[in-house]
């Protein structure tokens, strides 16, 4: 075999479209005849619909249609459960899903209520300002803990309360560990969580060739398969009459998974309706309010330990933020309630959590997905106990890992995969010695006290996390050997950005002995390839690139058989590399991999029974159950005392996500998750008022960090590599994401000595004003 | 109501083009949409994200907050003007590949256009000048790292 | 994010523009540099019925030196044009150090003094620097000129003195007096958003080290730019003690009445107003003594 590829930093095959402005995206699809879409959407959170008439509209010169939800007729309906609730007994759980278009009432600001199809997006603007709606405001559930009060108004009245779901999970007895416990710390934690905001929002374009009988949908989703699958039942089509694309788009990070999101059941509706292609972009606006967030928790927590720091065990009780509707199940907050119990041994848990209906847009996973959450808690809980019982904080952690030789390790409680939590493989201390000696813990304590002797506040964070990744269903690809020589591979998934047309080309690279350039890989195109699930959860690499594996393995045995037939030699005696099949030792007797696949596929004589044509295969990979990535956190920074303001003056990561593909494209999947995570920390809030109003729908006051805000991360790695898949690799689109809230409590709390003045950063977002504010509650 | 058109000319990456538009359409809209130039990239409309920066008359500008008929005699350059006549990379094109400084790749082409022309001034930055400069274009995948790295190499090659 | 229609008109001159302007009063906005105007627009939050554009006007930008010493800047003038012109920052440091605050390069590529103040958006650095400074702006109609002084020009957030048929033609900055030192400073959540809290000062000493003259004025914390200067009126007549500046910081927090926003509270930009005073005053109090 020639030069591995697998495991190095391989240059992105992506990238000369991208670099060149060549690249596809939704935007850039254009169709003869192109009809464009804008919606109306409600400017309130909550209100019974009196009237909504598009007549006046209808007549605006260059509007083509306009429709309102009874105009939809049977096509009306709300949309499909995307994840059931998992098999927790006890389990309550109120299914109401999103609608095409309110009718009756609307439950979030950015509902849309009516649809216009113009010749140009600037006419379709136009004729919402011809639009006549007359709205019954009601009171909008905001609050979560007003919302779960007798006589609070109801986002569903016919659920009869705003419970979307409630689930207990125990393990253990917590009451009876905490009755042993040397010390017990109680506090209440509230953890925000943002808007994706893409620099890409979504889009779609339908076209319905009538005379083909086929409808063709480019959408920027995650997964492209399932939105066939559900559309084609829709419309009343077979799923082969219908092909969706998920063309490069850019950026995903979870929202784009959400479906259907009414966008997506109206446009291809419209183009059948009117028989002409439509497109409808999401602006920057919209996306505020029309794409899914992840927001609030409250929690209610306790951790009980003994006096040298040992977890006796952890009680949580937390309400969660779903939002309007609840297509996407529990999977945030059983994330948080899962990853709350971090690499540790956790003897004992008794968590249970509300989901609320609010009157505010959907809540779905959003990079992280809950798990910062629920990583918040324990983390935080953790700096306090080491605060009360006198140990380091680095130390507790370290007391509490759990050992390497205890995996796997069974949490005995239910993943959002539906299956046991169950961690594959780890081995923790070494990652957080790593990151202690990089971020230089052994001397920050001088490094502090020197600093602090000029008048400069230093303080350090540290936080340990756990990633449950690569969870299941499965994925599969078709690898095959086009007659040319280049190899194609297709799969099901989509891609945002994380480098697969590279690191599915490293893994086929290495079973077929071809270049990484000579491989073309496609995602996201259901002609392409018929069957997967999608982006979400770190799995691509996991379960999409195991699956390319499988197939190039076949492929690869393939062409040995056939070579060896064609030399009559042994396949031991063969060597496959640099394109084609070579007897050992006699380098001039070979046959190129395009030879073979050109003979694969014969177009004259007969061939023996049971033969499949060309040099190919499909394979699907399903693992057991995710696999468990881990990692610690550290960072320095500078506070300035007096207006609250900081600067991250070091950031060290040390991560273990299993055998690692290409490294470079690794590192930039952190940099990236530690980037949103710095955003989620200290930048990025959604702001509502008591009405559900939105108030910094832009991004000059919702904070994307920039390039002065993002610091310099140093990487560590070590590698335990997953026994559910045989590469050993585990997913890390998240990682960088997750543990950085909690840092930033911590490290400020140490720089201005916060603790000692008594006062707790108990919540994220922070921002230089609420840090003022609590600071000064606290008489200091 | 009547349309408020103009007819242009507009010069871009070097090529003339006579169109007629309306006075509305926004210059991000006439590049990607009637100049099929679609590798100018739109992310917000507000002139904050910096996707659709473009040069006007060699100094990056955000074109979603221009109209197309304020671009009149004035000379545009996209993304689709930075290689060379054949193909090959501007040194910080092939930069942020070797650096892997792009991963959806929605925003580099306004990266690119900002920064090429801030390289076109300071051949020798430091990176907190880099940052500063990178400031006006945000990027949601890379954290920037990388970006920084490929505007520094791209630099010390144009230095020779 | 698509503008409503309007009718757009490229002025020949700025007697075009004006004579159009004459015409169509508070029907018709000037479209300067647009960074702040644009994204109004394309939010449909403001939907002019013509559009009149400046941008061909070549003589309405440029810095040109003033009548007596000073600088008169152009209203088309671009921030980027201040940026880059090295003896204009050495005249007015104050800008200087500022620009980096306002916005990000391709923003300052397009944006105009004259359009910024005209905005008159009580979070932006630029108007807080013209009171700073004593600036002197000049407005013009088809049919006559007038001058006011900055701080008539201010009356509201987004409201100027401006009648419907004026325009801001130029700004006339006065050259400051020897010992002079000036600072600018901010707090903003990011590098280039609007100040939560900024403040610009210029302080002027005699030979002994004594104030003899002092400007203080702020930019986000309140419906316009705030001259805080009678704050430190008590500095007047002796070099500045840190207890002195404590003091200034004091009236300037009692004097101040910000409205708190999403990223801030009124608490915390009245916190901050204070440290910056301090700051800012202690800056300028060195750099007038140690002559930069």
């Amino acid at each position: 075999m020639s030069t591995r590829t697998f495991g190095e930093p391989i240059k992105r095959n992506e990238d000369r479209r991208l670099l060149t402005g060549q690249a596809l995206f939704i935007d850039d699809v254009e169709l003869p005849g192109l009809l464009h879409v804008a919606f109306l959407r409600s400017q309130v959170a909550h209100a019974k619909i009196r009237k909504i008439d598009v007549s006046k509209a209808r007549q605006r010169p260059g509007v083509v249609a306009a429709y309102v939800a009874e105009d939809l007729g049977d096509y009306w309906k709300p949309g499909p459960l995307l994840v059931p609730p998992p098999p927790i007994a006890g389990i309550v759980f109120n299914q109401r899903t999103q609608v095409p278009l309110a009718r009756d009432k609307v439950r979030h600001v950015g509902e849309p209520l009516a649809i216009i199809i113009a010749e140009s997006r600037y006419i379709a603007e136009d004729a919402l300002d011809d639009i006549d709606v007359e709205l019954e405001q009601l009171p909008a559930v905001v609050d979560l803990e007003r919302g779960l009060r007798a006589g609070s108004a109801l986002v569903h009245d016919d659920v009869g309360s705003n419970v979307s779901a409630h689930v207990r999970q125990t393990k253990g007895n917590y009451a009876a560990a905490a009755a042993k416990a040397d010390c017990i710390i109680k506090r209440r934690f509230r953890y925000e969580h943002g808007i994706s905001s893409p620099i890409e929002t979504r889009g779609v374009v339908a076209q319905w060739d009538a005379r083909a009988n086929q409808m063709t949908i480019w959408d920027t989703t995650q997964a492209p398969v399932f939105v066939r699958n559900g559309l084609a039942a829709m419309l009343g089509l077979n799923e082969r009459n219908v092909r969706v694309i998920a063309p490069f788009v850019g950026g995903g990070f979870g929202p784009k998974i959400m479906m259907f999101y009414p966008e997506e059941v109206l446009l291809p509706w419209v183009s059948m309706k009117l028989n002409r292609p439509v497109k409808w972009i999401e602006d920057r606006l919209e996306h505020f309010f029309a794409t899914t967030h992840e927001r609030g928790q409250i929690h209610d927590a306790e951790i009980a330990l003994s006096r040298d720091g040992k977890i006796l065990g952890i009680k949580d009780v937390f309400l969660h933020d779903g939002g309007a509707y609840d297509p996407y199940g529990l999977t945030v907050p059983i994330n948080s309630q899962c990853t709350l119990l971090g690499p540790y041994v956790v003897p004992n848990y008794d968590s249970t959590f509300t989901q609320v209906f609010t009157n505010l847009t959907l809540v779905t996973p959003y990079r992280g997905a809950g798990r910062q959450h629920g990583v918040f808690v324990m983390e935080r809980l953790l700096d306090f106990a080491a605060h009360e019982l006198k140990i380091d904080r680095a130390e507790i952690r370290r007391r509490n890992l759990i050992p390497a030789d205890a995996f796997p390790y069974k949490n005995e409680i239910i993943y959002q995969d539906f299956q046991p939590l169950e961690y594959d493989s780890g081995n923790y201390e070494p990652v957080l010695d790593m990151a202690l000696e990089a971020i230089g813990y052994k001397t920050f304590k001088e490094q502090q006290a020197a600093a602090r002797a000029q008048g400069r506040h230093l303080g350090l964070g540290l936080a340990c996390y756990v990633e449950g990744t690569g969870i299941g269903p499965y994925e599969g690809a078709k690898v095959q050997v086009q007659s040319n020589g280049k190899v194609s591979i297709a799969t099901g998934i989509g891609t945002q950005g994380q480098g697969h047309f590279t690191v599915f080309a490293q893994i086929a690279a290495d079973q077929l002995g071809v270049a990484v350039t000579d491989i073309d890989v496609v995602t996201g195109d259901t002609d392409q390839f018929y069957w997967g699930a999608g982006t979400f959860a770190s799995r691509g690499a996991v379960v999409a690139g195991n699956a390319v594996n499988e197939a190039s393995k076949v492929v690869r045995k393939k062409a040995l058989k056939l070579a060896s037939d064609l030399f009559e030699c042994s396949e031991e005696d063969l060597v496959l590399e640099d394109g084609k099949v070579s007897i050992v030792g006699i380098p001039e007797k070979f046959v190129r991999l395009g030879d073979l696949a050109n003979q694969a596929n014969p177009m004259r004589g007969a061939v023996q029974p049971g033969t499949e044509p060309g040099l190919e295969s499909t394979q699907y990979f399903g693992p057991p159950m995710g696999a468990t990535a881990n990692g610690v956190h550290a960072m320095v920074i500078e506070v300035d005392p007096r207006t609250f303001d900081l600067k991250v003056l070091k950031y060290v990561v040390v991560h273990d996500c299993g055998t690692v593909i290409n490294p470079m494209i690794l590192a930039g999947q952190i940099h990236g998750g530690v980037a949103q995570g710095i955003g989620n920390a200290f930048y990025e809030k959604l702001a509502f008022d008591d009405q559900g109003q939105l108030l910094n729908a832009s991004l000059a006051d919702y904070l994307l960090p920039t390039a002065l805000e993002v610091p310099r991360m140093e990487l560590g790695h070590t590698v335990t590599p997953s026994p559910l898949n045989p590469m050993g690799i585990k997913g890390a689109g998240e990682a960088g994401a997750i543990p950085v809230g909690p840092m930033f409590a911590q490290a400020i709390e140490d720089a201005l000595d916060l603790k000692e003045r008594g006062v707790e950063l108990l919540e994220i977002p922070l921002s230089p004003s609420r840090v003022f504010e609590l600071t000064r509650k606290s008489g200091q | 109501m009547d349309t408020d058109d103009h007819d242009i000319t507009v010069s871009v990456n070097g090529v003339r083009y006579k169109r007629r538009v309306e006075s509305r359409m926004l210059l991000s809209d006439f590049l990607r949409h009637d100049l099929a130039l679609a590798g100018t990239h739109v992310g917000c409309e507000h002139g904050v994200c910096g996707a659709c920066t473009v040069l006007l008359d060699g100094q990056p500008v955000r074109s979603c907050l221009m109209l197309a008929v304020q671009a009149e005699t004035h000379e545009i350059s996209t993304i689709e003007g930075l290689t060379d006549k054949d193909g090959a990379y501007h040194p910080l094109q092939q930069a942020m590949h070797d650096h892997h400084g792009l991963q959806c790749g929605y925003c580099t082409p306004g990266i690119l256009m900002t920064m090429t022309a801030f390289l076109e001034e300071n051949l020798s930055p430091s990176e907190d000048e880099v940052r500063e400069a990178l400031s006006g274009n945000l990027c949601r995948c890379t954290g920037y790292q990388n970006i920084v790295d490929a505007v520094m190499a791209a630099a010390q090659r144009m230095r020779g | 994010m698509k503008p409503a229609p309007f009718k757009y008109i490229a002025a020949a001159s700025l007697e075009h523009a004006l004579s159009l302007k004459a015409e169509y009063g508070d029907d018709a906005k000037f479209l300067a540099g647009g960074q702040s105007l644009m994204p109004t627009m394309n939010f449909r939050l403001a939907q002019p019925a013509i559009l009149i554009d400046l941008n061909r006007i070549e003589s309405l930008g440029g810095i040109r030196p003033g009548d007596a010493g000073g600088a008169r800047i152009g209203a088309l003038t671009r921030y980027r044009n201040l940026e880059r012109d090295a003896g204009f920052a050495r005249m007015f440091p104050l800008i200087a150090e500022a620009l980096p605050h306002i916005a990000h390069p391709q923003i300052r590529n397009r944006g105009t003094i004259g359009g910024n103040l005209s905005h008159a958006d009580p979070a932006s650095e630029l108007p807080a620097i013209m009171l700073a400074l004593g600036a002197r702006f000049h407005i013009q109609t088809t049919k006559q000129t007038r001058s006011v002084e900055a701080p008539d020009f201010f009356l509201g957030a987004l409201t100027t003195d401006l009648q419907p048929d004026e325009m801001l033609v130029e700004v006339e900055l006065p050259l400051s007096k020897p010992r002079t030192g000036s600072c600018f400073m901010e707090v903003a959540r990011r590098r280039g958003d609007f100040a939560i809290v900024g403040i610009a000062v210029m302080m002027t000493l005699g030979n002994q080290d004594e104030c003899t003259h002092i400007r203080l004025t702020f930019c986000g914390v309140g419906e316009t730019p705030i001259d805080a200067s009678s704050a430190a009126d008590h500095l007047i007549g002796s070099a500045p003690t840190e207890k002195a500046i404590c003091d200034v910081a004091a009236s300037v927090q009692a004097m101040i009445d910000p409205g708190g926003s999403v990223h801030a509270t009124a608490d915390y930009q009245r916190h901050v107003a204070g440290v910056l005073t301090e700051r800012a005053l202690q800056t300028a109090f060195q750099r007038a003594r140690d002559g930069h």
